[in-house]
């Protein structure tokens, strides 16, 4: 089937690429925009401590904002298909305490990170089930595994608790090593980061997300397996929660029952100042880890400043509020301006 | 004409003697349809006739419980949708099914892009593909520009693109020039002709009967869920074909009373809200049909946005029974004897979820209260009748509003709001996407409501309508008032010149 020549009235001739340019602009500019916040952060606290920006310093903003990357690339992940996993917090706990245990009994370290990860997969497996079976709003099935899964972490771990003692000193010097000032758990996470990205960028299962997420149903009629790509999703998230879960005792070497509790918060609010947006479709993991080391930073910078550490959680929040305006403003701004182009169009033809 | 089967080809696709149901209720009983290539074929019927389950039965999201889907003549299973697209058979829905924040690129080929080497996703070949496609259709929309914010025409346009890209043999469109204007439709019926002359067979579903004997050589009808008749156009009048879809003889579709109009109720003066509209003013008076027409984006909807209050205005004032109105107050607008009818029934007029009772309850809430509490006694009563009055067709009136069909939705909002004794009636496109039976009734209603002395100013982009029914007609073009024509003088073209910004002629 050819067409050649048809109705030679176009309704609508769109000035050429204003559109995507536009686009682009706007989201190229949300991360950009992180990034500088996050710039002047630092330059910031430079100026009013010198010691700040040491290879130390350096090393420390990296490794704080390691695990978070890694929950957060998960989690935005999910969020672009329009749901939530809150149980990264708990899969994360239970995941790290399992390592520390097979490392206990004189494991290899290898096998401890896989067998993490293996953990976050089972977990990760039953959310993606019970979401993309049970049509049940994923934020009320997640809550429920959140204190299911840190039930079996309660009941099975008790008083016990694991301190770096008990581990094998490789393991851990390997949580707090790295090439001068890059952590070894930092490279760890640019990795998985990049390949996320690239996934999402360019294979056809990553572009289906954002389809989903924008339409699930015209994701359905485009006949993409949603289900099945909400299982897969969900696992993957499970599977970075059970590796942050061998990192974070790679890097703090001390887990016990309590582990984790209350991360998935954190791990959203990252994401969410990311610019990956709740109502799904759109955000970039680069966004989220953007927004995961922003978060974390706040917490280095204000003892250098001088500043109280209780003032941490509330300048989280007004971050994540931050975030949340902007993205409505800009919603806004764009919706503004394809009217505009439309109406221009429309004049024109 | 004969019958192309005896003549010409097999047909591409078809439907034997298939059936339906959901729950306890029948959508489709023993249904056939053949379509045949080089065709265009029209599904005719009613709301609710069934055709919505028919399509989506070709299109492999229903699967029939009894009775065959042929392609090629050979019985076939679409086990989904992904089925019926690689069976060569594309469905543009009534409801666009885009993604609103992929680029129309990535809409076009989702699923199915160009793959470079390790199966990764080939950008550049997809946007030069959409490109080409773009250039065979004669549009010049962007592939990299996101589907958001993309007229209903527009995105048509990239649905008949996603069919081209896989040189679909077989085209469905339901309702596709529900919201375009003129000239739209008549781009899509070039691209259309096109596609069929090339040896496509499209079935086409319009309630605007005039599209269907414009384009079609066949025509189907359902009524009730049941097969009626397969048979060619040629020789058939709009009468007949409203019949088999009605089952009875039709009153007029158009049935204005003569009504002496009375004082100036709705009085808008120099109206204007920045960017949007311009200095726009009319009356209405009692007993008065007001037709306002004008090309999709004119600025129709907003002026009567503005009037109600939901929008604020910048300059100018609106006036019921000489009472000024306060800028962005619906509330006192409705107090002062206005109501809207809002075009987008499901997202404005509507709460899909709630009974139909509680629905028309909505605007009583202030007057159905006694010390403070909800009578829900007086609620019910007063929806019941005004769900009678207007021939609502729903099995409980405790049913949620989504299980009825378009036409009976919209009669839901029109009781909503005759409920409150409006004496001026705003409604916009009251008659979009509802079948030729309840058009009818909406008419005679709007039009008795008229001869009791309300004021109604009637927005529509339905030519016919306008200059069937309103007793002036006022048309916008770039959001100004650009003519006043009284209803001896109003004729198709010199509502389209003013309407198209040509000076009337």
């Amino acid at each position: 089937m050819t067409v050649t020549a048809t109705d030679p009235t176009p309704v609508s001739e769109a000035p050429k690429s204003s559109g995507t340019r536009l686009v682009d602009r706007v989201l190229r500019m949300r991360e950009l925009a992180i990034l500088a916040v996050f710039l002047v952060m630092i330059v910031i606290t430079q100026l009013g401590n010198s010691e700040f920006l040491s290879e130390q310093g350096i090393k420390d903003l990296l490794l704080n904002a390691t695990i978070l990357v890694i929950v957060a690339t998960g989690q935005s992940l999910v969020v672009m298909t329009r749901n939530v996993d809150l149980s990264v917090g708990s899969t994360l706990g239970i995941s790290a305490f399992a390592t520390g245990t097979y490392l206990q009994g004189g494991g290899n370290p290898l096998v401890a990170v896989l067998l993490a990860v293996l953990t976050g997969v089972g977990f990760g497996l039953l959310n993606g089930l019970l979401v993309s079976l049970g049509q049940v709003p994923a934020l009320v099935v997640t809550l429920g595994t959140l204190y299911i899964i840190r039930g079996i972490d309660s009941i099975w771990v008790g008083s016990r608790q694991i301190t770096a003692a008990d581990l094998p000193g490789g393991f851990v010097g390997f949580g707090s090593g790295g090439v001068s000032a890059v952590p070894w758990l930092a490279l760890i996470a640019l990795a998985v980061l990049v390949a996320t990205a690239y996934y999402l960028e360019h294979f056809g299962g990553g572009r289906e997300l954002y389809a989903l997420g924008s339409d699930p149903e015209a994701a359905r009629l485009a006949g993409i397996p949603v289900r099945k790509r909400i299982l897969a999703v969900y696992t993957f998230c499970g599977a970075l929660a059970g590796l942050a879960g061998a990192l974070y005792l790679a890097r703090f070497g001390n887990v016990d029952s309590g582990t984790g509790n209350g991360y998935e918060l954190t791990v959203v609010s990252a994401v969410v100042v990311g610019g990956v947006v709740f109502t799904g479709g759109s955000g970039s993991v680069y966004g989220a880890a953007l927004g995961a080391l922003l978060l974390t930073s706040v917490n280095s910078v204000l003892p250098a400043l001088g500043v109280s550490s209780v003032w941490v959680l509330a300048i989280n929040g007004v971050l994540l509020i931050l975030a949340i305006a902007v993205d409505r403003i800009v919603a806004l701004r764009v919706a503004r301006t394809l009217e505009k182009l439309k109406k221009r169009s429309a004049r024109r033809g | 004409m004969t019958h192309p089967s005896d003549t010409g080809p097999a047909p591409v696709l078809a439907l034997r003697d298939v059936s339906k149901s959901f729950g306890a209720v029948r959508a489709l009983r023993d249904v056939s349809l053949e379509l045949f290539p080089g065709e265009v074929h029209a599904l005719a019927g009613e709301n609710g006739a069934g055709k919505s389950t028919l399509i989506k039965t070709l299109a492999g999201v229903h699967r029939p419980d009894a009775g065959q889907v042929l392609l090629d003549g050979e019985p076939t299973v679409f086990h989904g949708p992904a089925d019926a697209r690689d069976a060569g058979i594309a469905v543009i829905y009534q409801e666009p099914t885009l993604f609103p924040d992929l680029s129309i690129a990535e809409n076009i080929y989702m699923g199915r892009q160009p793959k470079r080497a390790l199966g990764r996703i080939d950008h550049k070949a997809t946007y030069a593909a959409t490109l080409e496609l773009m250039r065979r259709l004669g549009v010049g929309l962007d592939p990299g520009r996101p589907a958001r914010g993309l007229s209903i025409a527009d995105q048509q346009i990239v649905e008949i693109a996603k069919a081209l890209s896989f040189d679909a043999r077989v085209l469905v469109m339901d309702e596709p020039t529900a919201a375009l204007t003129g000239s739209e439709v008549a781009r899509l019926f070039g691209v259309v002709r096109t596609l069929r002359d090339q040896g496509a067979a499209v079935l086409f579903i319009s309630h605007r009967l005039e599209e269907i004997f414009e384009i079609c050589r066949r025509v189907t009808t359902l009524r009730d869920g049941a097969f009626v008749s397969s048979e060619p156009l040629a020789g058939m009048t709009e009468d007949d074909l409203v019949r088999r879809m009605v089952g009875r003889d039709l009153a007029e579709l158009y049935p204005k009373q003569e009504v002496e109009a009375g004082a100036v109720a709705l009085s808008v003066r120099r109206l204007t809200r920045e960017g949007v509209f311009t200095d726009v003013s009319f009356e209405v008076r009692r007993g008065e049909i007001v037709g306002l027409a004008g090309l999709v984006g004119a600025g129709r909807t907003e002026v009567a946005r503005a009037v109600f209050g939901i929008d604020r205005w910048d300059a100018g004032e609106v006036e019921v029974d000489g009472k000024a109105l306060t800028n962005g107050a619906p509330s006192t607008a409705m107090a002062a004897g206005l109501a809207l009818v809002p075009e987008d029934r499901r997202a404005q007029g509507l709460v899909m979820d709630m009974s139909i009772e509680r629905n028309i309850g909505l605007t009583g809430l202030r007057t159905t209260v006694k010390a403070g509490l909800m009578d829900r006694g007086a609620e019910r009563s007063r929806s019941l009748d005004w769900a009678v009055k207007l021939q609502v067709k729903y099995a409980r009136i405790a049913d949620t509003v989504s299980t009825l069909s378009g036409g009976n939705q919209q009669k839901v909002v029109l009781a909503k709001w005759l409920a409150t004794g409006p004496k001026v009636l705003i409604v916009d496109e009251p008659t979009r996407g509802i079948d030729v039976g309840t058009k009818a009734e909406v008419h005679r209603l709007l039009s008795q409501l008229a001869a009791d002395g309300v004021a109604v100013l009637m927005i529509s982009s339905d030519l016919p309508e306008i200059l069937g029914m309103a007793d002036r007609v006022l048309v916008m073009h770039e959001g100004r008032v650009t003519a006043a024509i009284p209803r001896a003088d109003a004729t198709e073209e010199t509502v389209m010149a003013a309407a198209t910004g040509r000076a009337a002629a």
